[in-house]
Parts: C-alpha cells; structure tokens; sequence
C-alpha cells in the first residue's frame, strides 16, 4: 500500500468515526426528545464540541493531503467528497445539537398527541435510516446504497410541509401548547434539513464513485 | 475529440492552413527494426492548444514527438507506416524537405543545449543557417523572441555575453527564444523542464501558457501535475499504444480507462 494510499484510508476511517457519532447525536436527540430526558440533551450539547474538532481535523487532513500528495483521478474525488462531507456531518452535528437546546430550554414533556400529529418520530426514524444507509454506502463504496434516500427524503419533505397545517390545528384546538408546537415545528424543520445534508452527502459519494455530478440536477423540492 | 469545437485560427494559420488540425497522425505505426515501438496511433492536435505526452519510460511518447520533425529518420532500421500529418501536409510525404520542415517545427529538449556563441548569435542561429542576414531586423526579431521567451529583461543588457554564462533556467528560456526565432508551426518539447528547479520549472510553465496563444505545443512530461497545469489535452500512451487522449481536466479527474487512472495515481503495475 503506498503513502498516499494509507493516508486515504487513514481520512476514510476518520470520516466514518465522526458519521458515527453524527448518527448518535440525532439517535440521541430522538431520545431526548420522547423522553424528554435533560440529562441525554446534555450529553448531546457536550458531544457537539467533538463534531466539531472532528471537523477540523478532517479539514486538515484532506488539506495535507491536497497539499502534499496532489491526489488525481479517483483520489482526487476521494479527497472533494470527504471534504463535503466533512461539511455537511458537521451541520447535521448543529442540528442535533439544536433539537437539544430544544429539549433543555423546555419545561415540560412534549404531549404525546403532538408527536403523533406532527409524525416527528416517523421523521426522525427516517433520518437516521438514511444516514446509516448513506453511511453504508461510502464504506463500501456502492453506489446502490445510496439509491433510496432520495425517496426517503421526498418523504421528509411531505411531513415538513404538512407540519404546518397540523401545529395550527393543534395550537387552535389547544392555545396552551402553543410554545411545545412552535419548538417541535422547530424540530421539524432541522429534521428535514437533515434529509437534505444527507441528500448532499449521498451526491458527493456519487461523485467520487462514478465522477457524476448531480448537484442542481435533482427534481425541485415538494412546495418550493 | 470533438471537430465541432470552438477553435481560433491566428492570422499565420489562416495564410497557410485553413483546417481544424494542426497536427494529425492517421493510423501511424513505428518499427525500430524487429521492435514495435508505436501501434496504429491516431492523434489530432489542434490548433494554439497544448497536449501533453505522458506515459511510463519506453512507452513511445518521444518516439511520437519526434515523428512530426523526423528526428527518428536518424536512427537506424527505422519503419514508419500511416500519415502523419502537419497543416494538412504529410510530413513523410515524397514533396517534403527535411530541412524545411523542420524550420517550421521548433523542438526544445530536456537538457538545454545552447550553442557555444552569444546570447544574440544563439537566438539569430536559426535564421543565418537559412541565409536571413538583414542586420536590423534581425535584432528586432532576436528582441523580440527574447521577449516571448520571458527572458529579454533579463539579458537585454548582455547580448553579446555567453549562452554559458545564463542559469540553467535561462538557457532553457533562451533555447525556447532560439526556436521562436523562425516562427515555428509547431514546438515540440521533450521534458523542457525536468533538469530545472521549481522556480525555472514554473517560470517555464507560465512560457508555455503565453506560448500558446501564438503557437501549437506538443510536449512530453513525466511530471503529472505539469501536464495538468499547462496542456488542454493529454494522451497516455503505454507499451506503444494510445490507450488514452482526452482534455487534460476530464483525464485527471475522471480518466475513461483504468490503465489511465493506475498510471496518473502511481498504482502502475
């Protein structure tokens, strides 16, 4: 194996550990979101600060190897896509690091009529599934893996875009869950951002498997 | 390659050749005796562009490059067959002059090889051997490539003084300037700056950038980030063969071939 190879797997590896723990900390927002369990939404605001240090690292690493090695080809798209990735685990990181600050800035239990409504569970089980999928995918580098997340995030979309009509129903039925609404609302809308970093990330393995660009050749997204 | 491409024809090109290709090889095999050095080769060069030659050792890329000047009529038990094509003349054809072709293909090697004379008389060379004595425009002309070359600030002021005494990087710029000087159809260059530093090596490379908006290039390159950094198109040959020719940013990002990305990614053999 040469040098620049070992560094390759070296970056590989590094991505996948901090996908794993991007995956924990949505796995864990979930958690902290139906049990409403502060001390979880804690562990989620600590484990943030690792996300990022992750990100950094992986940043310097792709950059030492750009720098020293001027990777081409299939290396070279290794390298760009670990970079995007790198990105984007990192902002799905902050999200799940927000669905906590929702959880600790609360001051009850979510109602349980509100996160069947709202199909919030649903979203974040969808979620996860496609970043595991998504993970899968760039560990072992096929492409197939990756095939039904764009469904899976047609499907995010649907429930963000009805989430609307259903929180205004809920608030008008019962005016006192007015703030559990509007954060859950809030919830919503990072889990369908979520769907679609994870959407990017799978055009970045795209990208570095087969050299195909996808980027703003997608459908247009349901209701924009 | 696609024909339909956009390409721009400098005036010079228009006075004596109205095609799309500068340079074209038709189906070109090279025997060196028994030894099959190039395999049915088909290439087109176009017009102000650079195509960098790439390819392991003795896998037939300088073999290639000398094909469009004859330098391999030279070397013993030779066999050429296929057309090998320079602005729509066949460069092996029966009306050529080997010495008037090659007036019109400048070629710069790897190791620069001034001529043991002036920075003025090394660069007024090419045109005395072919009778041009005119002494002022001469040295407009001397200025001039010394100018294209990068190298006239430089040496302005010492004309008169040894090729020797210029850096090896200098005698590189001032061989470019030499082969200018006859205002070639075509440059050929052979690993120009693979004996230099990076500070020559790049000031080379910027050379061949300008170059390009006057002059078609054709250069060999062991060095792969070179090759990405100064030519429009690259071709790899291996064992004899063209296994690939494609723009250089598609060859370096999403090489067709795997041979090609084994090669380009130093995972070869």
């Amino acid at each position: 194996m040469s040098h620049l190879d070992t560094e390759i797997q070296e970056l590989k590896s590094d991505v996948l550990e901090m996908w794993s723990l991007v995956i924990n900390q949505i796995t864990k927002s979930k958690e902290a979101i139906v049990n409403f369990d502060k001390e979880i939404a804690n562990e989620i605001h600590v484990n943030e600060k690792r996300v990022d240090a992750f990100e950094l690292k992986l940043n310097m690493d792709c950059e030492k190897i750009l720098a020293l090695f001027n990777p081409v080809a299939i290396d070279l798209r290794f390298v760009l896509a670990a970079l995007k990735i790198n990105y984007n685990l990192e902002r799905i990181g902050d999200y799940a690091n927000g669905i906590s600050h929702v959880v600790l800035d609360s001051e009850k239990p979510f109602c349980e009529e509100l996160l069947q409504e709202t199909r919030i569970l649903e979203m974040f089980e969808t979620s996860i599934e496609m970043l595991n999928e998504a993970f899968a995918s760039f560990e072992k580098e096929d492409k197939h893996l990756v095939a039904n997340l764009f469904y899976k995030d047609k499907k995010l979309d649907e429930v963000n875009l009805e989430a609307n009509k259903i929180i205004a129903r809920l608030i008008q039925k019962d005016p006192q869950c007015i703030d559990q609404s509007l954060n859950l609302l809030s919830v919503i809308r990072k889990l369908e951002r979520v769907g679609d970093q994870t959407l990017n990330i799978a055009e970045e393995i795209i990208f570095f498997i087969e050299a195909k660009v996808l980027r703003h050749s997608r459908p247009k997204k349901i209701g924009k | 390659m696609k024909d339909t491409d956009t390409i721009q024809i400098n005036e010079k090109d228009t006075l004596t050749y109205n095609g799309l290709h500068k340079a074209e090889a038709k189906n070109v095999n090279l025997f060196y005796k028994d030894f099959h050095a190039l395999k049915n080769i088909n290439l087109v060069v176009k017009p102000n562009t650079v195509t960098a030659l790439i390819g392991p050792s003795g896998c037939g890329k300088s073999t290639f490059l000398r094909l469009f000047n004859r330098m391999n009529d030279l070397i013993d038990g030779v066999k050429i067959t296929g057309d090998v094509m320079l602005e729509g003349r066949n460069v092996y054809g029966k009306d050529i002059i080997v010495d008037e072709l090659r007036k019109s293909v400048g070629m710069v090697f790897q190791k620069p090889n001034p001529f043991p004379k002036s920075i003025f008389e090394n660069v007024a060379y090419g045109l005395r051997v072919n009778g041009f004595n005119h002494k002022d425009k001469m040295e407009d002309i001397v200025e001039r490539s010394l100018i294209q070359a990068a190298l006239w600030d430089e040496v302005k002021d010492k004309l008169k003084k040894s090729a020797y005494e210029l850096s090896g990087g200098q005698q590189q710029r001032l061989c470019i300037a030499r082969a200018l000087a006859i205002e070639p159809s075509l440059i050929l260059m052979d690993e120009p700056a693979s004996a230099l530093d990076p500070l020559s090596t790049s000031k080379i490379e910027e050379l061949i950038y300008d170059l390009k908006d006057k002059y078609t290039i054709i250069i060999v390159t062991h060095n792969m980030q070179q090759a990405g950094r100064v030519s429009d198109y690259t071709a790899f040959f291996y064992l004899g063969e063209l296994i690939e020719f494609d723009k250089t940013k598609t060859m370096f990002i999403n090489p067709q071939n795997v041979k090609t990305q084994n090669y380009i990614t130093g995972r070869f053999g």
